[in-house]
């Protein structure tokens, strides 16, 4: 009996040790490289560390600065324009081609590869791809806009003040598609046919259809995904910095361009840490309110 | 009498819009292509054709020499592939260990994988640098590495443990009534089914590493030691048109790894490798 109790004692105390083993090797690099820096970045943020110096403790000094910064804020509503329109459009635009896909069409084979295609090339690629097709002199779009009759001269897109950021958020929606695309389509053929059958039987139009039956069913998968566009996007950096570095003027520089650059370019560590604090207490913020209300609309 | 023709009138719109759809998703890939294959010459037209009018190889050939686009990739070849293996060695023993035993830890692990997808790079890679300037690894391959292994991780570990799950517990429970050992069942049984899996997370690690632009561009300033993505952005700067081509054929060329990675994915989520495994 003894014998038995003691046995039933170690064995699961060795599977811990064992456990502990097998996971050490995976557990020191994330400890040392990404929890340990996560935890000594917040605590950067109350420093006033810079490029050579020693830092020291400022307290919330750095948050202060921060509200009364208005390359900050212009870069913040930068970032917050540019995350909304490109989460908002790539959900509409992703929809409407998975609800196609989800139809007995024929080149659907095709679409979908194609739906695909941009999810496996390098963002530093798909900047560089853009830039071609915006490109004033060579580039394919003045080229077709002009066949077309629609513009007298050669647009400089990305270096324009007022058509940069919607140029950028073109590129950001084309880049995201096929995440959502394949999230939504997934989602769509995870919706009962029953349902749409009972409901196609009471007489339910096409329309109809799709707002009671498919978008209620679809609801878990919308609220997820559009929440993770939205992180995705406001955490947007290499597509960016290679479209336009930020310009004309600071048109496109989104909130992490402009970290980027207090921090690389003119070695304010402390400052660029705050400034990584605030963006995510706002995502934080922002996501939260988002899903607040979502599961109050869903009781 | 009016239900056929709305009914085919939707059809229409639909073909419309997929093909809407299609023209958005391939033209910059078709206008990627074209300007690869175009000479310096029709480069330089004040109208660009929309097909190449001699298509022409040249560029790929100046892509490498004209700058070090060749030590670029070679450089992330080593940097993707040391990432690749570090990540599987690593991830491999965790994920088994969460696969078989429950504990507090799982939780917390998969708690972080969540985190770390969201997390602001940039809250990160502060810090980081300032590790990694104190153990005198910027501007070294070594440091790069660690970062991409650090990073590629959590994911890697997420895709192994879905891999090592699909394993039945059945299979290690009759090797060992078959007297085979610990090791003996993890080598000659657990090992060959789990292969697919260990294939499909290398070339994930590989992909991610291969493709990564901003830890790369903090932590090799030197532009004697840049990567792939980091030669391939520096091309652009003030460009002469002429230059063009070879950058968008440098750019085909730096795309080939993903694109065999999704082709291949693509054909593994198909096949159903355990389908045979507990029946027999």
């Amino acid at each position: 009996m003894t014998a038995a109790h003691a046995r039933r004692r170690t064995a699961p105390d060795r599977g811990r040790r064992e456990m502990l083993l097998l996971m050490l090797p995976a557990l020191v690099p994330v400890l040392v490289f990404s929890v340990g820096p996560l935890i000594y970045g917040i605590a950067l943020s109350l420093t006033d560390a810079q490029g050579g110096r020693d830092p020291s403790f400022v307290g919330l000094a750095n948050f202060g600065d921060l509200l009364t910064d208005g390359d900050f804020w212009g870069s913040f509503r930068i970032g917050m324009i540019w995350a909304l329109s490109v989460t908002v459009v790539q959900f509409a635009a992703s929809l409407g081609l998975a609800l196609l896909l989800n139809q007995n069409l024929r080149l659907r084979g095709l679409a979908r590869v194609l739906a695909v295609v941009p999810w496996a090339m390098p963002p530093v690629v798909i900047g560089l791809m853009w830039r071609l097709v915006y490109h004033p002199n060579a580039g394919l779009l003045n080229s077709v806009l002009r066949d077309l009759g629609l513009i007298g001269q050669n647009i400089d897109w990305l270096n324009d003040f007022s058509l940069a950021l919607p140029a950028v958020i073109v590129v950001g929606v084309w880049a995201g598609m096929p995440q959502t695309t394949v999230v939504l389509l997934a989602g769509l053929q995870s919706v009962p046919k029953e349902l749409h059958e009972a409901a196609q039987m009471d007489g339910a139009s096409v329309w109809r259809r799709f707002w009671n039956v498919t978008l209620p069913q679809l609801r878990p998968v919308i609220v997820a995904i559009t929440s993770l566009d939205f992180v995705w996007n406001i955490n947007q950096f290499s597509l960016v910095y290679v479209l336009t570095q930020g310009g004309p003027g600071g048109q496109t520089r989104l909130p992490m361009l402009f970290a980027y650059e207090e921090a690389f370019r003119y070695g304010f560590f402390g400052y660029a840490a705050t400034l990584g604090v605030a963006i995510v207490v706002v995502v934080l913020a922002v996501l939260g309110l988002y899903l607040w209300r979502q599961m109050r609309e869903a009781n | 009498m009016a239900r056929p023709l709305t009914r085919r009138a939707g059809r229409a719109g639909q073909y419309l819009a997929l093909a809407a759809y299609m023209v958005f998703l391939a033209f910059p890939l078709l206008w990627l292509l074209s300007t690869a294959l175009k000479t310096p010459r029709e480069m330089a037209l004040l109208d660009p054709t929309w097909l190449p009018r001699q298509p022409t190889l040249a560029n790929f050939a100046a892509a490498f020499s004209e700058q070090d686009l060749l030590g670029g990739a070679l450089r992330s070849l080593v940097v993707a592939l040391a990432c690749a293996v570090l990540t599987v060695v690593l991830a491999l023993p965790a994920a088994y260990a969460m696969a078989r035993y429950r504990s507090v830890i799982n939780r917390i692990a998969i708690g972080w994988v969540l985190v770390s997808q969201v997390f602001p790079f940039i809250l990160i890679i502060i810090p980081l640098f300032m590790v990694l300037r104190r153990l005198d690894l910027v501007n070294t391959l070594v440091g790069l590495i660690l970062v991409h292994v650090t990073f590629v991780l959590p994911f890697a570990l997420w895709m192994l443990l879905g891999y090592v799950r699909a394993v039945p517990r059945e299979l290690e429970e009759a090797a060992a009534v078959d007297g085979a050992g610990r090791v003996r069942s993890l080598v000659s049984v657990v090992a060959p089914l789990l292969a697919p899996g260990v294939v499909a997370t290398l070339l994930f690690s590989f992909i991610s590493s291969w493709n990564e632009f901003l830890f790369a561009l903090v932590v090799l300033k030197d532009p004697d030691v840049a990567t792939l993505p980091l030669t391939l952005a520096k091309f652009t700067g003030p460009e002469g048109v002429v230059r063009l081509g070879p950058l968008a054929a440098a750019s085909l060329l730096a795309t080939i790894p993903s694109m065999v990675f999704f082709a291949v994915i693509q054909r593994r989520l198909r096949s159903g490798l355990m389908a045979g495994a507990v029946k027999g």
